[in-house]
């Protein structure tokens, strides 16, 4: 057992009892108060839209694999899903999910069919679609789906790379509402770029605790924003230390 | 997967479906969970054989997956070619480069000269003008971009890709004085502290999405 997996243990550890612990102390209090992300504001008034315009929303997962860390963006654009299948739920056209990996593909239909099942409605299959499994045929489906689906918004929460451009082009076209965030740096630069409301670094894992998803989520990010002080304060402590040739 | 238990409230013209939350999944994904994190971490030999095994059974699972989803595929594309959708012609051609590469790749294997010849002068061919496509998309995307945005951080944002452009190719043979060293500059200082930045919240975000399924508070597997 070497040190850095000794230190990497303590950290998931601290992390976990802060998540507790703010989740009591949220339990506590009253409605708390989140810092204000643009992009989920607007989502908000998307989905109203949606409903209003009998236009649907399309949701895209990504290719992340579930054995990677691309797993996390992919378990939080499902989340979403669950959420938004849920808001919708006086729509008559419910949302629609695209992903390029199997066992996302998978993981969507059934988190769809839990949602349906939840608010007593038949569970269409083909509403969650696994559109290609390479890079480029993934967004080559996905484009050609956008171009067919009257789609009001999409929301890209997953891992992608460059070839999001395509898909955000598309949705453009289309006149929907894009919002994107990813895991991936090229990827963000890229959704900085082409979507219409960028999600930037943890951002994009905020968005369950944005569409109440419950109380560990709001806590969860409490418990990020701490620890980013803290590490903000170890780095700039190094840097100090560094430049007065203690290290 | 997902089961939901369901119990009756009230007389039979009005009755309240009650979902009870079955806990075989969220015990199963929290147990899993749990052993393959303190295998990563702590390096027992038992604990670190069962995450192994854990691995190889979620390997052999995701190929299934895998396997589902051409199936999905397949079955989406199939309705729809047989319907009069506008796009059935999409539908019929990728249905029968399916049905192709399947029966060429199983009868050759997959590493035959036949089946590379598909992935060589088809498949890459493909791609490759998807991504020249691309790069007429970002440049457009950068227009839109200014449009949409015409901030300072926009400005920054695009000149920064305009000077790494300029140094990354050839420019009939001129040398803009300065402009290598800031390209360098930038490579070095601020896009790596930029990167960095991000990759921090990535994660932190990524500890937090692990933790809350670890601790049944999120359950992306259906069940809820």
């Amino acid at each position: 057992m070497n040190s850095l997996n000794i230190l990497g243990f303590f950290v998931v550890l601290i992390f976990f009892g802060l998540m507790i612990a703010v989740a009591i102390l949220i339990r506590q209090k009253e409605a708390p108060k989140l810092r204000e992300i643009a992009a989920f504001k607007r989502l908000g008034r998307a989905i109203g839209l949606a409903v209003e315009a009998g236009s649907r929303l399309h949701v895209s997962l990504g290719r992340g694999q579930m054995l990677s860390r691309q797993s996390a963006i992919g378990f939080v654009g499902l989340s979403i899903l669950d959420r938004i299948g849920r808001s919708t739920s006086i729509s008559d056209r419910p949302p629609i999910a695209t992903s390029g990996e199997g066992t996302l593909g998978i993981l969507t239909q059934d988190s769809q069919r839990v949602t349906a099942k939840y608010l007593g409605v038949e569970s269409d299959p083909t509403r969650g679609r696994i559109t290609g499994v390479t890079p480029y045929s993934y967004a080559a489906g996905t484009l050609s789906f956008i171009e067919e689906e009257e789609i009001g918004a999409n929301l890209l929460i997953g891992s992608f790379g460059n070839e999001v451009a395509l898909i955000t082009d598309a949705a453009e076209r289309k006149e929907g509402m894009t919002l994107g965030g990813t895991d991936n740096l090229a990827g963000q630069a890229v959704l900085f770029a082409a979507a219409q409301e960028p999600l930037i670094g943890e951002e994009s894992y905020a968005g369950g605790a944005y569409l109440g998803a419950g109380r560990m989520h709001i806590a969860s990010l409490y418990v990020q924003d701490i620890v980013r002080w803290v590490l903000i304060g170890i780095i700039l402590l190094g840097a100090l230390l560094k430049l007065f040739g203690v290290l | 997967m997902g089961a939901d238990w369901y119990y009756s409230i009230g007389s039979s013209s009005e009755v309240i479906r009650c979902a009870v939350r079955n806990p075989l999944y969220p015990a199963i994904a929290i147990g899993v969970g749990i052993v393959v994190l303190l295998g990563y971490f702590l390096q027992i030999e038992l604990l670190v054989n069962v995450r192994i095994i854990f691995l190889e059974w979620a390997t052999i699972l995701i190929g299934v997956a895998l396997l589902i989803g051409v199936i999905n595929l397949f079955i989406v594309h199939l309705n729809k070619a047989i319907s009069d959708h506008p796009s059935r012609y999409n539908s019929i051609a990728l249905l029968v480069g399916l049905i192709l590469t399947l029966l060429v790749v199983g009868w050759f294997k997959p590493t035959h000269a036949v089946s590379v010849w598909i992935f060589k002068y088809i498949q890459i061919p493909i791609e490759s003008s998807l991504v020249a496509l691309l790069s007429i998309v970002l440049i457009y995307s950068g227009v839109r971009l200014l449009r949409r945005k015409p901030n300072l951080l926009t400005i920054i944002f695009l000149a920064t890709a305009v000077v790494i452009l300029l140094v990354s190719g050839p420019l009939f043979g001129i040398e803009i004085p300065g402009l290598a060293a800031l390209r360098i500059w930038i490579g070095k200082v601020p896009a790596v502290a930029g990167a960095r930045g991000i990759l921090l919240g990535i994660s932190l975000g990524i500890i937090a999405a692990g933790l809350r399924i670890l601790m049944g508070a999120d359950r992306p597997y259906g069940e809820n």
